[in-house]
């Protein structure tokens, strides 16, 4: 990235400094990275078919919103639920009534609070860290069964709005508990911004499963960071499922630490009209007898980009590992387009992997077949397109989530089908 | 039931059909016999809709209405029905909740309303019986994974299901052994009633073994080029097509 001293960034410029009690030092290496870094272009490797110029044009601000109801963006209406508008907890809004064993610390209530997002050349994190409004530290004690997931809601409202927000999650040894991440965006909401970190570590056999969802809007920019550290023996499973917004990225990184770990991410992301949505993927495969499996898919319509980079690296003394990685996607459209890129790097000599990318368009022999059934092209296309992607919202274990995706489907891309329609 | 006259068709500048005429009426079993390439098949394409024919003359009246005005789908509702000679296999789809969306697409587009959950229920149970179609391959995805006999079993039980005023089966004979070419044959002929039709295509005579047609045709280089009774089909079985070549 270019170096270019004492840079001032007017993006940001009215944007206040972090008050969360982050280390001295990280908040002034943070600073002095943002000063010192431009905006990635796409010549920049990891930038490369994402463009964030535009986010350099706005003159960003911060603001509390204005929200007086969550009902549209409840995902699971019976889950302890913490509200966050722009980055500000909301406490009329949340349900924050967490069941024995968990517990959570907004982060500018803390004494201390730790970082371990790396934000070493990484523009969108060293913003994070330097200009963090809040966010939420939820610690699951160790043995702890949680029968209902906890769900974090964070919503976008006004103009121009930024939202630095991080999220801390430590699952302790033997626990298992499910999180929900609900990404959002009111109706007033207008070209904002959420810039987004999460930190997660899973302790040793514990299972720790997430389903963000992300549904902001057309205009929104949506970056966000994942930082996971899986202890021995652990479960792991990330769904990401991406239906609305401008500008989404997403980028996940996962570091196998413990053998005998299953690392499961799931991805689904149906794009139309301009929407870029790019999902970047590293799995770390640091010691031997591990398995990830990942599965991403897209469907692609209107004028839409998606893009997939996902990088499985397997360490020299990493053997026995078991890594498969796939990406698939439809395009519904001449204009739309993917840039698709599975990597493995692999240094141990025993160890099982495969990766695999295809992007293709619906079947029209399919379409025909259930057109002299009596189905409508629009019925046809649509039963093609979810049984297309169906088997990885089929991942999603929770059913209420499961329910709410689909009434999000029917919301912003008309469809009349319910869960009961596959298998 | 259907009036096709003159009909001719072509395929990327190919012409396939000549000026076919045929009529069928209620209560009838049509067979329509002929070579390899004598465009059997894209008849039975034509009269569903497949979009990859241009048709440069003729009409096809249906039951009232223009056949050939209708989008595929339009067909289907006002009870046309094609069997596949090749079924999709479509992954991910299942079986009974396409059909059970087919059937309340076409009850709505003849004013009724959708069916209930448990007489679709019972109806999956009855239809499925007549092809000796295992329910559990009725609830799976859409032909995937089955047999070439269950996926014909499969094109039959979709047939009961939706109770077409006319069925065109595209040589659903085709890669079928004895036992299974029973079981199709006798599902069609319980369908078989005073309203409604059956267009049989087939190459080989032994489907008529089993399905009786009232006519048989026979269908050269793009025309129905001769019309006789059921003994027919045996005359082309024993001097081959070679014979209507040289007539024609």
């Amino acid at each position: 990235m270019n170096k270019v001293a004492d840079k001032s960034k007017a993006f940001i410029s009215k944007l206040d400094k972090t008050s969360v009690a982050l280390p001295n030092a990280l908040k002034d290496k943070a600073n002095s990275i943002l000063a010192s870094l431009e905006l990635p272009t796409t010549r920049n490797e990891a930038w490369k078919y994402t463009r964030v110029a535009k986010l350099g044009k706005i003159n960003f601000a911060t603001s509390k919103g204005n929200i007086s109801s969550i009902d549209s963006y409840t995902i699971d209406p019976q889950a302890p639920t913490l509200v966050f508008v722009n980055g500000y907890f909301s406490k009329s809004l949340s349900n924050n009534h967490l069941p024995e064993g968990i517990n959570f610390t907004l982060l500018s209530d803390a004494n201390e609070v730790k970082s371990e997002i790396p934000i070493e050349d990484e523009i969108f994190n060293a913003l994070n860290t330097a200009h963090l409004i809040d966010g939420v530290a939820l610690n699951i004690a160790k043995n702890t069964i949680l029968e209902k997931p906890v769900q974090i809601l964070h919503i976008l409202d006004g103009q121009s709005v930024m939202s630095n927000f991080k999220t801390r999650i430590d699952a302790g040894a033997f626990a298992k508990a499910g999180i929900i991440q609900g990404y959002f965006a009111t109706e007033a909401s207008d070209k904002a911004f959420a810039n987004v970190t999460t930190e997660i570590e899973v302790g040793e056999s514990a299972h720790l499963t997430i389903d963000k969802i992300q549904f902001e809007n057309e205009t929104s920019f949506h970056i966000s960071t994942e930082q996971i550290n899986q202890s021995k023996d652990s479960t792991f499973t990330l769904n990401t499922i991406t239906l609305n917004g401008g500008l989404v990225r997403n980028n996940l990184n996962i570091n196998v630490n413990g053998e005998n770990c299953t690392s499961n991410l799931n991805g689904a992301y149906i794009l139309k009209g301009k929407q870029h949505v790019d999902n970047h993927s590293v799995v770390d495969h640091r010691v031997a007898n591990c398995q990830s499996n990942e599965l991403y898919k897209g469907v692609i319509d209107d004028n839409s980009t998606a893009v997939f980079n996902g990088k499985v690296f397997v360490r020299q003394d990493a053997q026995q590992i078991n890594a498969f990685q796939s990406n698939r996607n439809v395009l519904l459209s001449d204009n739309a387009a993917v840039n698709s890129k599975p990597e493995l790097e692999i240094y141990a000599d025993d160890v099982k992997c495969s990766h695999g990318s295809t992007t293709g368009q619906l079947d029209e022999d399919a379409i025909f077949y259930l057109r002299a059934r009596g189905l409508s092209l629009k019925a046809a296309r649509q039963l093609l397109v979810s049984a297309f992607i169906t088997d990885v919202l089929d991942k999603i274990e929770n059913l209420k989530v499961k329910t709410f995706i689909f009434s999000l489907l029917k919301e912003r891309f008309g469809w009349e089908i319910t869960p009961e329609d596959f298998h | 039931m259907i009036t096709i006259k003159n009909l001719h068709a072509t395929i990327e500048g190919k012409k396939i059909l000549k000026g076919l005429n045929l009529e069928v009426n209620a209560g009838e079993i049509h067979a329509i016999m002929g070579p390899n390439g004598a465009g059997k098949s894209t008849l039975a394409s034509v009269l569903a809709g497949r979009e990859d024919y241009e048709i440069t003359e003729g009409s096809v009246d249906f039951d009232g209405v223009d056949l050939l005005e209708m989008d595929t789908e339009e067909r289907a509702r006002e009870g046309l029905f094609l069997a596949f000679q090749y079924p999709i296999e479509i992954p991910g789809v299942s079986n009974i909740n396409f059909l059970r969306t087919a059937i309340n697409e076409t009850r709505e587009h003849k004013g009724q309303d959708p069916i209930s959950a448990k007489d679709f229920m019972a109806m999956v149970r009855e239809k499925s019986k007549l092809v000796e179609l295992d329910p559990k391959l009725a609830s799976r995805s859409v032909n995937e994974g089955f047999s070439g006999g269950e996926k014909k079993r499969n094109e039959i039980f979709q047939m009961a299901m939706l109770d077409p005023k006319l069925s065109i089966l595209d040589e659903t004979d085709s890669g079928l052994d004895i036992d299974a070419l029973r079981v199709v044959a006798g599902g069609v002929n319980t369908l078989k009633s005073e309203k409604n039709a059956t267009i049989v295509i087939t190459h080989y005579q032994r489907l008529l073994d089993y399905i009786v047609p009232d006519f048989v045709h026979v269908l050269h280089d793009g025309k129905i080029v001769k019309t006789g009774p059921k003994e027919l089909a045996l005359d082309l079985e024993e001097k081959g097509y070679d014979w209507i070549k040289e007539e024609n």
